[in-house]
């Protein structure tokens, strides 16, 4: 590369002549996802910024209660679903890395709800749900002869099943990632502790976290930003319901543009920008090196 | 776990220490497993039963069938009837996705791993952004784009969002592996007189397979998933994919459990199927970029 290199050092001289053969190719290569990143990356983000100017859908926003509400769901699933789903997931890897044939064989079933579509296990869970049909409630009627709760028409409740759902999905990708985590740990500190006689507890504390925090850390961060994102979960479980109370801020902007308030679609996003941003930064700083 | 005694190999008998450790396992191991399986059960179970049956709590219908699979192939229902149409368009926008972005991730991969395109750094950044935007606040602005490009309803508008959502990635993780190329390779090829797109061809991509195949896997599995943007961008019968088609199946208030069910149990397979005939490239490529930190 340092021999097709030299010859763009020469200033001054026009850019064609500037430009090895390796590099024009270069930019022919890099052309597609440029043009990709320009139409549907650039465009739509400039026009939804545009769309989003006026200060009146903020003024509309903050009088909407539905957002308000929309903000503390999102921050509720964020805050604790997410953590909660790490704490999980940081034990799990624990358990999955014994050396056994069946947890061998479970962990290939454990990767299902990562591996199958969202919808129709959502939808399964949607109908486990119901009140009326579904097999929880024909379970509790069952056993105790007492009708069991209307699930999904508890806001609180409602939005609790979301989170549930959301981890049921996406726990297992998160424990693949700290199992590889763990995995890296050189197994003679293991060793070391053991004969030294150190506790379970010890062990973690002083073998696995240190070397581990990074990355939690980054994962949790990365699973925020993600889960910010996550339209299914909520839309597929709840439909935002009831009476609006479960909407997150990914479904909330979905809510408006069918209701054809664009303007206040992306008011309602550009909103959460001053969250979202930073986060995409420091992730960008760590990833990008 | 270490042995407490000393015995012939085979015929050592568990001590008190190693059943407590195996209960302690096995007390973690069984929540997990139920907690992972009950959704997918719960619609197989669905798929097998027979409307009479499907609501009745039993963990093994009485008689299973395979009767909502007829009814679903043979398109026997009102919300069936474009059944086979919609699998095709899953197919063919999962298709067009996976190969669009390989091209696109692995042509600009190459361009700024190997070839050191000037701003290829900034791209790369620029890309990263894109990535850790979420999908559903793009979605709003990219259904305007899109209506303005004239592109609704057409599929092309699904392709071209799930190539814009999965390249950044992609273009990540082939950067990452490409890095790992000893530059020597290049070199040695230019020495023998080897064009940029020779290197391409007969260095770069055999030697990329690999980490390709994670890739296309990927892409292609993210379009066959989606279910927001196709939503959103697909609305006609016959243009929508597999997963909008089951979620207007709860348009209705009397829509037929145990058939949703079983399209979406036909709906889950081939990914499921895909994901573990490529688990280990899946696992190597992909975890490979997500766990550098």
């Amino acid at each position: 590369m340092a021999i097709t290199l030299s010859a763009s050092d020469v200033p001054g001289a026009p850019l064609s002549a500037r430009l090895t053969p390796a590099q024009v190719w270069g930019i022919v290569l890099l052309t597609p996802y440029l043009l990709v990143f320009l139409a549907f990356v650039v465009y739509p983000v400039g026009y939804g910024l545009w769309l989003a100017r006026q200060p009146s859908s903020y003024v509309t926003l903050y009088h909407d209660p539905i957002f308000a509400r929309a903000a503390v769901n999102t921050l509720i699933f964020l805050v604790i679903g997410i953590n909660i789903k790490m704490l999980i997931a940081l034990f799990l890897s624990g358990f999955f890395v014994v050396q056994r044939a069946w947890i061998k064989w479970l962990s290939v079933l454990f990767i299902l709800p990562w591996a199958v579509p969202s919808i129709p296990t959502i939808l399964s869970v949607r109908f486990m749900l119901n009140p009326e049909w579904g097999v929880i409630n024909t379970l509790i009627f069952k056993f105790t002869g007492e009708d069991g709760p209307n699930w999904l028409n508890d806001p609180a409740v409602a939005l609790t099943m979301a989170i549930a759902v959301h981890i049921w999905k996406s726990l297992p990708f998160w424990t693949l990632i700290l199992i590889t985590g763990r995995l890296a740990i050189s197994h003679d500190l293991f060793e070391a502790a053991e004969v030294d006689g150190a506790t379970w507890w010890q062990k973690f504390r002083y073998i696995t976290w240190p070397s581990m925090q990074t990355l939690y850390v980054t994962c949790t961060l990365l699973s925020m930003i993600w889960t910010l994102g996550d339209f299914n979960s909520v839309y597929l479980l709840t439909g935002g319901g009831p009476a609006d109370l479960t909407h997150v801020l990914a479904t909330l902007g979905i809510r408006y543009l069918r209701l054809d308030q664009l303007s206040l679609a992306m008011a309602s996003i550009v909103c959460a920008l001053p969250f979202v941003l930073p986060l995409v930064y420091f992730m960008m700083k760590r990833l990008s090196r | 776990m270490k042995p407490a005694t000393l015995r012939l190999p085979g015929l050592r008998l568990p001590t008190l220490r190693d059943v407590g450790t195996e209960a302690r396992l096995l007390l973690i191991g069984i929540p997990v497993f139920i907690w992972t399986m009950v959704p997918i059960y719960h619609m197989f179970l669905f798929a097998i039963s027979p409307k009479e049956d499907a609501f009745s709590g039993k963990l093994w219908p009485d008689h299973p069938t395979l009767h909502n699979f007829e009814i679903v192939f043979r398109e026997q229902h009102y919300f069936l009837r474009d059944f086979y149409i919609q699998f095709w368009n899953s197919l063919v926008i999962a298709v067009a996705v996976g190969a669009l972005t390989l091209f696109v991730a692995t042509a600009a991969a190459f361009s700024i791993s190997r070839l050191r395109v000037p701003g290829g750094r900034l791209v790369m950044n620029l890309a990263l952004f894109t990535y850790f935007i979420p999908a559903a606040f793009l979605a709003v602005p990219m259904y305007r784009t899109m209506g303005n490009y004239g592109l609704l309803n057409n599929h092309w508008a699904l392709i071209l969002a799930m190539v814009t959502i999965a390249s950044p990635y992609a273009i990540w993780v082939l950067k990452q592996a490409s890095d790992k190329l000893p530059v020597e390779l290049d070199e040695a090829a230019i020495m023998d007189g080897a064009t940029t797109l020779q290197i391409f061809r007969l260095v770069y991509i055999p030697l990329m397979m690999p980490s390709l195949v994670a890739i296309g896997t990927y892409a292609i599995l993210l379009a066959w998933n989606e279910y927001l943007y196709a939503f959103l961008l697909l609305s006609n019968d016959t243009e929508i994919t597999l997963p909008v088609a089951l979620g207007n199946f709860l348009a209705a208030d009397d829509s037929p459990w145990e058939l949703l069910m079983t399209t979406g149990f036909i709906y889950a397979l081939p990914p499921a199927a895909i994901y573990y005939a490529f688990k280990r490239y899946m696992v190597g490529g992909l975890t490979a970029g997500a766990v550098k930190s």
